[in-house]
């Protein structure tokens, strides 16, 4: 994908950063939640991922990124085979990764900057980069520019257990984008937001994202947003992947059966 | 309001045969352990007027030992504070390494937790013999020993708080590719931080109550006066002593309830 004065233009020649190919997961002997799944997402892309509760989207997500074990198939993500990194290189590979949870994931008794900070982890480790107070002044900046990017540079200093459900989220999104990633995933990041705060969120997050360049894989139950975020949806149904096209060609009734 | 036809449901359940042959098990092992314990009606039927006797002979309690006292409750309170937070100190580490998926494989936990049962399983005054035999009669054994004891306490407590932690914002930092002790220590340790404090001010408690009695084994503090007070018969002296201990453990156990509201908002 290209950004040419904020529009985006599907590319199909980009190369991937994502390739999987005959994914399978299943949990203990019970059947898989998903077999043989193939797909691609280019360099920039914004790729919506929909389907029911349970259909196995978060576990995907998750096994994208090494979180969980894969039972069969592979994931090349940026340009190398999930398979064959040691613990240290899935380490170097996911500095330039990120993650979005649905419940922000931040650590309540610590400032927003501290919170925002952690997400350097990749990139420096140690006791300088645990809290905000003994950072180096780099990551510090990096941290203040990340929160001013999301519009909180205010409560820098503020317990991340005092914010809103949609304050939480920006600095959740402050902390995966501080470190610059290229690939990031998104899980559901506004299902615990009211309506207006989930709007406003999802546009703030896609703005940023789309100015940086950063490819997005994102699941959501609000197929309107997989419509409006997305160049592409894969739709996930009975272990399979049932959709896979771009928004394009796509209306929110045709995404009406993932949910029968 | 029910309807008409549905039938209320019974109030009580009749027992299964299983439930039943539980029931009768559980009551003779009370037997038999009431039987090896001694039990005698006769002797605690005799045992009200000796009481008596005893708490003629005590009270009032002895004053005049006071100061005294004083000093070896004070030496008891050192005693209490510095093994709880030496325990306190060397229990985060261990925890680390007792707490699964934070920083080492399961085998490892197995291992370090078993090793902490050990410790547990040692009483207080075993210990204080121990480091008697090691270091010497005196407050020093007595601290030693508190730090064993503190050790397999909050060592335990504290990895169970840190596996109880929200594992979200550890995936969030995982998945920026940071370091097993990075996470522990940006996200495990501060989430498990409430229930750490709680687990370390219940440790101080238990070390202030178990350093009272050191001194029944030359291990420093006030329980040597306790040991010689009986001894000598000297009851109004040992009367003292015990209130004395009451006194402070009650109310180290009053500051702490305190301490644990102001810090975590709770009682636990």
């Amino acid at each position: 994908m290209s950004l040419d004065d904020g529009v985006c233009t599907v590319v199909t020649t980009a190369p991937a950063d994502l390739k999987v190919r005959g994914l399978t997961k299943s949990f203990g002997r019970a059947a898989p939640v998903f077999a043989g799944l193939d797909f691609d997402i280019a360099r920039g892309a914004s790729v919506a991922l929909v389907g029911a509760n349970g259909t196995g989207k978060s576990t995907l997500l998750r096994c994208c990124l090494g979180l969980i074990p894969v039972n069969g198939g592979t994931v090349e993500l940026l340009g190398q085979d999930a398979a064959r990194l040691s613990g240290r290189a899935w380490r170097g590979l996911r500095a330039r990764t990120g993650l979005v949870a649905q419940k922000h994931n931040l650590v309540p008794r610590l400032s927003v900057l501290s919170n925002v900070l952690h997400g350097l982890l990749g990139q420096g480790s140690g006791p300088r980069f645990w809290s905000h107070m003994l950072a180096p002044a780099p990551a510090r900046e990096a941290a203040l520019q990340a929160l001013e990017r999301v519009g909180l540079p205010d409560l820098a200093l503020r317990r991340a257990d005092g914010l809103s459900g949609g304050q939480s989220q920006r600095v959740a999104i402050a902390r995966a984008l501080v470190c610059r990633p290229r690939f990031l995933i998104a899980d559901e990041p506004t299902a615990s937001l009211d309506p207006a705060a989930g709007e406003e969120v999802m546009a703030l997050f896609f703005q940023l994202v789309r100015d940086e360049g950063v490819t997005v894989i994102f699941t959501s139950h609000n197929v309107e947003h997989a419509l409006r975020y997305g160049d592409r949806v894969l739709g996930l149904a009975n272990g399979r992947l049932e959709i896979d096209a771009p928004t394009a060609g796509l209306a929110v009734t045709d995404l009406g059966g993932l949910y029968g | 309001m029910a309807d008409a036809t549905t039938r209320a449901p019974t109030r009580f359940e009749r027992p299964s045969a299983l439930a039943f042959l539980g029931y009768a098990l559980g009551a003779a092992l009370l037997v038999w352990a009431l039987d090896g314990a001694g039990w005698s009606a006769e002797k605690l039927a005799a045992s009200g007027p000796r009481l008596a006797d005893f708490m003629s002979r005590a009270w009032p309690p002895s004053i005049d030992a006071l100061g005294r006292l004083s000093w070896k409750m004070v030496e008891t309170l050192q005693i209490a504070i510095a093994g709880a937070a030496i325990g306190v100190i060397l229990s985060l580490p261990v925890a680390l390494v007792a707490a699964r998926g934070v920083l080492v494989p399961d085998w490892v936990v197995v291992i370090v937790r078993t090793v902490l049962g050990v410790i547990r399983a040692v009483p207080d005054l075993a210990w204080a013999l121990v480091f008697v035999v090691a270091v010497g009669l005196g407050p020093f054994a007595g601290m030693l020993a508190i730090v064993m004891d503190t050790l397999g306490f909050c060592a335990r407590f504290f990895a169970d708080d840190m596996e109880a932690v929200d594992k979200g914002p550890a995936e969030a930092l995982t998945a920026t590719g940071a370091r097993r002790i990075d996470i522990a220590a940006t996200a495990v340790i501060p989430a498990a931080m409430p229930g750490m404090v709680s687990t370390s001010l219940f440790g101080l408690e238990k070390a202030v109550r178990s350093s009272t009695i050191l001194g029944l084994v030359g291990a420093g503090g006030i329980g040597i006066e306790l040991k010689v007070g009986f001894d000598l018969f000297d009851y109004q002296t040992a009367m003292t002593v015990i209130l004395m201990i009451a006194v402070v453990v009650v109310a180290v156990e009053q500051l702490g309830a305190v301490i644990r509201r102001r810090i975590i908002g709770t009682d636990r």
